[in-house]
């Protein structure tokens, strides 16, 4: 097969050196880093708009804002982090840097609509955003529920539609991409089962993203004609269902979680191995577990519908299947602390930041369990238990696996280390902040605080007030991480070739790599996580589980 | 159960002059865990006072999963925390961890553990959601016949929005008084952004709701405008209300008392301030309220709050 290579265009039409990153480029790092550097800006626009809510939550009364600019603010701060930020980072980001390297390729299967996938994205950011200074944004939040989507002004409502379809596209194109590159684009001799656990990660994503996002495109198509056209799909006073909406907006939205976590499994999973010096634990296991959370992660959307209109049947089937989502998960985090236990782990913000992941994501995960069983979660269902709930798991978990994964890869994108100590203050505010501003939300949702509110009961106020603190203290850690990012890149340490004397392949190249990934052959990684002594007094066959955990045969 | 599988035994190095067997400790340990994962849950007190009969229905399910939470998450931190400083890398050393890639029967054991905890918890909490009425709506005729009264609010909904069919079926909140005698109707009418609660019996409208303590109450809810759902932290249920399909919801009060009455499902600009109150009254008061407010002719009670803030 031809495989249309950057080369082609470089010599007329591509611009070198710091231009490409501004242009159509098809080299995957490229596209990557313009991921990865757009989703930043629109994470601070995002987290910008996160202290605008923490701040008017920071008295009980509507005080900071309009009430109508407050929904607006909820609405963007949603739908810009999950479609301009996470989603766009930990696939299309660490996915397009990534995943050419570990199956062996010079770049993905199709690098022209790699580069589309991208170009979409800066367009649809703006539309949002400049949304709400030129006709006002949408108001209905991130979810769109008709027939609040109906009543708020259309034009916000429908610019946000459109938005969220060119994301959505994105999201698509970029999905395709990687399912053709892990399935086909293969260096020869190179097995599925020996692929780095990142492949699996974005194939399993990416099975969902292709499945998934064309029901949420279809949706709000329907809803932008019952805007724009008056027709009745959603409207219940033209004998629309409104209860039907939020079914197949769950269908993706639930999923969507999914296409969050997983990547960032994924990426703990190259982190941790490389720091911890040992292979990754039961790696066919990992495999079959990513694979179990796509099945499942399909058919539990009810979930989020628990207090609308659902035949009871529904809710038992939604909660059974909702909590077996615990098993393959739990199997992942075993895994992490079995890669752990035994080893020399490194105490960098890499490992700090994938250490802290696992502590929140367990306590997002344990929170996910009880949402999962319909009586607890009739009482908090959307309350600030659940905000509470879904920032440990795409801010606990998804967030900090993003920075221990810059952490980790900065010096193979800029051939720079970047500053530890720097890197242990961004980890230390960042875990206290976090904690402090989203743990008490839980108490708050079981008391009686329901969630998109622009005023609440005076005595919620002392634990708000800390939520806003916690806030703060977030939005003040990413001043190191910024300066250092930024000043690294010039100054920082020179990094060379393979820093963290890791295996996978894409450290087996200069740091930063060359256009076409390697100078010469891709090298053949049969095993990634080739790590480890192996020490003659325990042989593999004969270890029990009781060797392991006790460490026999350590020194 | 689970953590004694799951907890490492102490990996010190049998250098000591007494080695304490590392299955001793971890079965130590594992107990100490779980001790304190009950313990934690017995005293934990996290959630509002509760008046309805279901919510101690729902506290207890409450504590039996707060339990199991702690301890797996006290086990997984303790983990972690442990690894961190047990096997970090001192100055110098460049060497590897072991070369372990799995093992079978770890893997087994903790598929095994959540598989039988989640389906614990499953089975758990469908009882409680059996006790707090949640399955009694499964078959809906049968629902239907219980609630003759239903056929007129239909109706009502019908002439409201002008000839459209009434709604087929009535979706069930969960309730503890689904079908009762002497159950007491009362229609909730939720629009930007006021609940209105219209008393058949005696034909009050008020925009709080008054109901007696001890006497099961049914919520035939429906909305104007755009979806609100009516909660009652204080008697753990929530309901949607939702726009062209009516939903009914059923509560048994238990304690006398005035309770905030809040919309938690995002509805528009004053979704914050959209609450009320319900206040329950002991019989006796309840019947001199109805009695006072009793004239056919409407009397809004007082007026839903809106805010001013």
């Amino acid at each position: 097969m031809t495989v249309a290579s950057p080369n082609d265009f470089q010599d007329s039409l591509q611009p070198q050196g710091w231009l490409r990153y501004f242009s159509f480029s098809l080299d995957h790092k490229v596209i990557g880093l313009q991921y990865l550097v757009t989703g930043f800006l629109f994470y601070f626009i995002g987290g910008a708009m996160a202290g605008v809510i923490r701040a008017e939550l920071a008295s009980p009364i509507s005080d900071f804002v309009s009430r109508e600019t407050y929904n607006e603010v909820l609405t963007l701060h949603g739908t810009v982090m999950i479609f301009l930020w996470i989603v766009p980072v930990v696939n299309g980001g660490f996915g397009n840097y990534l995943i050419p390297f570990y199956v062996g390729a010079r770049d993905m299967a199709f690098p022209r609509l790699n580069a589309v996938a991208f170009w979409m994205i800066p367009p649809a950011g703006i539309l949002l955003i400049g949304s709400y200074f030129i006709t006002g944004a949408a108001q209905s939040g991130w979810t769109a529920y008709p027939p609040l989507s109906l009543t708020t002004p259309a034009l916000g409502q429908v610019v946000w539609i459109v938005s969220v379809l060119l994301l959505g596209g994105s999201s698509i194109f970029g999905g395709i991409n990687f399912i053709a590159t892990v399935l086909k684009l293969r260096r020869p001799g190179l097995k599925l089962m020996q692929l780095p656990m990142y492949c699996w990660a974005m194939l399993g994503t990416s099975i969902l993203v292709v499945l998934s996002t064309p029901v949420l495109a279809g949706t709000l198509l329907l809803l932008s004609f019952d805007i724009v056209a008056h027709t009745g799909f959603f409207n219940p006073a033209l004998g629309g269902n409104v209860v039907v909406y939020q079914h197949l907006f769950w269908f993706y939205s639930h999923p969507a979680v999914y296409i969050m976590v997983l990547p960032a499994f994924g990426l703990v999973s190259e982190i941790l191995p490389i720091h911890a010096r040992k292979p990754l634990f039961g790696y066919t296991t990992m495999v079959y577990s990513i694979m179990a959370i796509v099945v499942l992660g399909l058919v539990v959307w009810a979930h989020h519908m628990f207090t609308s209109g659902t035949p009871p049947w529904m809710r038992l089937f939604f909660t059974i299947a909702t909590s077996f989502i615990a098993v393959p998960t739990g199997i992942k985090f075993f895994n992490w602390l079995a890669t752990l236990w035994g080893g020399k782990l490194a105490l960098n913000s890499a490992m700090l930041f994938s250490c802290a992941f696992i502590v929140n994501f367990v306590f997002g995960g344990i929170t996910g369990v009880a949402l999962a069983q319909v009586p607890f979660d009739i009482h908090v269902h959307d309350t600030y238990f659940v905000v509470g709930h879904f920032h440990y798991i795409v801010y606990g978990g998804t967030v900090f696996v993003i920075f221990a994964s810059i952490y980790h890869w900065y010096p193979k994108f800029t051939g720079r280390m970047l500053n530890e100590d720097l890197g242990r203050l961004h980890f230390l505010l960042t875990f206290v902040g976090f904690n402090l501003c989203f743990a008490p939300q839980h108490w708050l949702g079981l008391n009686g605080m329901p969630r998109r509110v622009a005023e609440y009961d005076p005595s919620f106020t002392t634990l708000n007030q800390i939520s806003s603190v916690g806030a703060l203290l977030m939005a003040i850690s990413s001043l190191p991480f910024l300066y250092n990012v930024l000043v690294s890149a010039f100054r920082g340490q020179v990094a060379g070739d393979n820093p963290w004397n890791a295996l996978t392949p894409e450290w087996l190249t200069s740091s930063p790599p060359p256009v076409e990934n390697w100078i010469g052959a891709a090298p053949l990684v049969e095993h990634p996580y080739g790590y480890g002594v192996d020490e003659e007094t325990l042989s593999l066959e004969a270890a029990t589980g009781k060797d392991l955990w006790s460490g026999a045969g350590r020194r | 159960m689970t953590s004694g599988a799951l907890h490492p035994p102490d990996s010190r190095p049998a250098a000591d002059s007494v080695p304490i067997p590392s299955s001793l400790v971890t079965l130590l340990v594992g107990m100490a865990l779980v001790l304190s994962g009950l313990w934690v849950g017995y005293n934990v007190d996290l959630l509002p006072l509760d008046a309805s009969a279901n919510a101690p229905v729902y506290d207890s399910l409450f504590r039996v999963l707060f339990s199991i939470g702690t301890i797996l998450f006290l086990g997984i931190v303790g983990l972690v925390v442990f690894s961190l400083v047990r096997f970090r890398r001192r100055a110098g050393d460049h060497t590897d961890g072991l070369a372990i890639e799995g093992n079978l029967l770890l893997e087994i054991v903790w598929t095994a553990i959540p598989a039988i905890v989640v389906l614990f918890v499953g089975i758990y909490s469908y009882d409680i959601y059996e006790r707090m009425g949640g399955m009694s709506s499964l078959n809906d005729h049968s629902a239907m016949h219980q609630m003759p009264a239903m056929e007129t609010m239909e109706a009502s909904v019908s002439s409201a929005e002008g000839g459209q069919e009434p709604a087929a079926r009535v979706w069930g909140g969960i309730g503890t008084g689904a079908g009762e005698a002497n159950v007491l109707p009362v229609e909730v009418t939720a629009m930007q952004f006021a609940f209105i609660f219209h008393y058949p019996e005696g034909d009050i409208t008020s925009g709080e709701l008054h109901v007696p303590n001890g006497r099961p109450v049914e919520l035939r809810m429906k909305a104007n405008d755009v979806i609100h759902a009516f909660w009652v932290p204080q008697f753990r249920l929530k309901q949607d209300v939702i726009p062209g399909q009516p939903t009914v919801l059923t509560f048994t009060p238990t304690k006398a008392g005035s309770y905030p009455i809040i919309c938690a499902e995002l509805c528009g600009p004053y979704h914050g301030g959209m609450r009320s109150t319900v206040i329950v009254h002991e019989p006796d008061a309840y019947d001199a309220w109805l009695q006072k407010n009793s004239p056919v002719t409407a009397t809004v009670a007082s007026a839903p709050s809106t805010p001013t803030a």
